[in-house]
């Protein structure tokens, strides 16, 4: 009888050296992005903790491990007026767009003070306001309502006159997706139509337990851009600067009417893909290879190196953050329950 | 306007509101250039420019939800499923964001959407371009259906519908294209959750919609003839049904028939015969009669596709054993 095999350490990738120049940041942009990575990080450890506590239910999926892809891109972009779509890992994209943790808290605990008033849930964050357009439960759905908002900055533009109708969107999704229609489709799409739209992998190399070279016969994603005719780039997810230069390009090129980007970057996610997987199949070997290249430390020791922040200026924002989320689970707690009167509220558009 | 054409209707009442609102747009294959492929749109992308006639690829899912995603950042957008049959390719955009998105989100979005095009079953079309999507979509939450009938309603109740503020199926049938109607000059609008009452009759209450309104209106000629007195409702909107309507008809009838053109198995009429037994059971005197079409994928030949849906005779045959039964 042969001997069953085993799936190997999924091939690792070569890292993608940075780009060739990488934007320069002000201490005060430091301190932005640090503060948006911690503020990342944290939640979703208080998230684990409270989800043990039974206090969020569901299935809860988290970023750690993911955070320089979420500050990195959205960061360069214009908080409240550019559009951010996200998947059902979406707790610190809603973050990173401004919607306050305690709302995003709120929301996981199922309160009538939650940023979908307690009617999404985890999988399903949204907010008008800092135009997060979701929180999509299903792979690959979100793409085409980014498309759509796409379309619509352009349409306001070009059909309706609106000059300042400018607005870029980032469509964020997994690895996994990138097998779904959807995608191709919306590719297609948004370059035949040159629509002002970032698509953001985050390629973290499982698709719950399907690891992305077992599912895909092309694992470069960045090279599927190429067929259609728009920019596909590789970059580091690990590394905010090298994200946020090569988001800041796209985002730059989108608002001047040059069309999609595709980003493809290569990341991990430190914890299984939700709260409820026991996180069996990657090996030790591969964790620990992408542990030692936790994107927080590496900023922090980039930001210290360029002078740009003491220890102590990190901690300060740690200490600060820290709060911060404590402040949004009390929030949480203390929060009304959605009155049960107001069960059908919010079906229809006059409701 | 004297004898519209059913799809001219149509394509007036899209004219009339793009031209009001520079939000309202069009999307979906072969809207543009082509026209529509029952021609609802035939030139308005020279009237009204490429972006707003989109010609889309053929991605169903995809137009749909950009669509969507068009709708919730303040567009008014149009589809046009070719045949709505193909709108199964769509199935997940529109029951889970355009039917739910809005109530996920706590109302953080709303969704100004029209979802038309040609459904029912035509003449020999084969089973794929001859379904009844309506039965499948009226389970989905946050959806308004409608399904038109005449040139008159089918333009009163699509300018309507893309004035809505939520996402709304609107069904016109692939057979009542060429109806023609007097329309009237000035301008109307019908709402969206309002049944018509096509005949007052007293005998009997035959709830209909789409185009066996017409079967149905064929029988009451036969059965005008042989004395019976029915009151023939076309229900115009599918989700929400209008059960005032209907009520105040079965409290004078005591008795109904409904007649439809979507499979018996989790039809509308399957969901309007559970709401008459919930609400007005103590009103009839005889067990609702349910006229739909077989349970089987719509066959080819002719005669065979004729056995499937329901004809006149039928009917006249179910109102005369509704009302000549002995109580």
């Amino acid at each position: 009888m042969s001997e069953v095999k085993t799936t190997p350490m999924v091939q690792e990738r070569m890292i993608p050296s940075s780009p060739s120049a990488i934007v320069t940041i002000t201490k005060q942009e430091g301190m932005v992005l640090y503060e948006d990575m911690i503020l990342g990080r944290f939640f979703e450890d208080k998230c684990a903790e409270m989800y043990y506590r039974g206090k969020m239910f569901g299935f809860v999926h988290l970023y750690n491990g993911q955070e320089a892809i979420s500050s990195g891109v959205i960061k360069a972009m214009r908080p409240g007026e550019d559009y951010v779509c996200s998947t059902y890992r979406d707790h610190v994209h809603a973050l990173s767009a401004g919607v306050p943790a305690r709302n995003v808290m709120a929301e996981l605990f199922g309160k009538a003070t939650g940023c979908s008033k307690g009617r999404g849930g985890s999988m399903h964050l949204f907010s008008a306001e800092h135009r997060l357009l979701g929180g999509f439960a299903f792979i690959g759905e979100g793409i085409p309502v980014a498309t759509g908002a796409a379309f619509q900055s352009k349409y306001r533009r070009e059909v309706m006159g609106d000059e300042s109708a400018d607005q870029v969107t980032a469509a964020f999704f997994g690895d996994g997706t990138t097998n779904n229609g959807q995608f191709f489709e919306c590719l297609n799409m948004a370059a035949l139509w040159k629509l002002p739209i970032l698509f953001v992998v985050e390629n973290n190399k499982w698709a719950i337990g399907m690891a992305h070279d077992r599912s895909t016969a092309q694992p470069e994603i960045y090279k599927k851009a190429s067929v259609f005719g728009l920019p596909g780039v590789e970059v580091d997810g690990m590394d905010i600067m090298a994200v946020h230069t090569v988001a800041q390009a796209a985002v730059a090129r989108a608002r001047a009417g040059e069309g999609p980007t595709l980003i493809e970057c290569l990341t991990y996610r430190f914890r299984g893909h939700s709260l409820a997987d026991p996180d069996e199949l990657r090996s030790k070997a591969e964790k620990e290879l992408w542990f030692a290249r936790d994107p927080i430390k590496k900023f922090s020791a980039y930001l210290i190196e360029q002078n740009l922040a003491t220890l102590e200026d990190l901690k300060a924002i740690e200490k600060k953050i820290q709060a911060q989320v404590d402040q949004a689970v009390e929030f949480a707690l203390e929060s009304p329950e959605p009155d049960p009167a107001e069960l059908y509220r919010y079906i229809f558009a006059e409701d | 306007m004297a004898d519209t054409l059913l799809f001219n209707a149509l394509r007036e009442a899209i004219d009339e509101e793009m031209s009001k609102d520079p939000t309202v747009m069009v999307m979906g294959e072969d809207v543009g250039h082509y026209g529509g492929s029952y021609k609802v749109t035939k030139d308005l992308y020279k009237k009204y420019g490429d972006l707003r006639l989109l010609d889309t690829p053929i991605a169903e899912n995809s137009f749909t939800g950009m669509a969507i995603g068009a709708a919730m950042t303040g567009l008014r957008p149009i589809i046009e499923g070719m045949n709505m049959g193909f709108l199964l390719l769509a199935f997940n955009q529109i029951a889970n964001n355009a039917g739910m998105l809005r109530y996920t989100s706590g109302g953080n979005f709303k969704i100004p959407l029209v979802i038309r095009g040609p459904g029912g079953v035509g003449r020999q079309l084969g089973a794929e371009h001859s379904q009844r999507l309506e039965a499948y979509f009226q389970a989905v939450p946050g959806l308004k259906i409608v399904a038109c009938s005449t040139p008159y309603n089918a333009k009163g109740l699509l300018k309507s519908a893309i004035r809505d503020n939520n996402p709304v199926l609107f069904f016109e049938h692939v057979l009542l294209y060429n109806l023609k109607e007097d329309l009237p000059d000035e301008e109307y609008y019908l709402p969206l959750d309002k049944a018509e009452i096509v005949r007052s009759g007293t005998d009997v209450t035959v709830l209909t919609y789409s185009r066996m309104r017409h079967h149905a209106m064929q029988a009451v000629k036969t059965l005008e003839k042989e004395g019976y007195d029915p009151e023939i409702i076309d229900l115009l909107s599918l989700k929400p049904i209008d059960f005032e309507t209907i009520g105040a008809s079965i409290r004078k009838t005591h008795r109904v028939v409904v007649v439809e053109e979507c499979m018996r198995t989790g039809g509308i009429g399957a969901e309007i015969v559970a709401s008459i037994s919930d609400r007005f059971f103590d009103e009839l005197d005889a067990p609702v009669i349910r006229l739909s079409s077989q349970d089987i994928p719509t066959p080819y030949n002719g005669a065979l596709e004729s056995l499937t849906i329901v004809q006149p005779q039928q009917i006249v045959e179910a109102v005369k054993k509704i009302v000549d039964k002995q109580l």
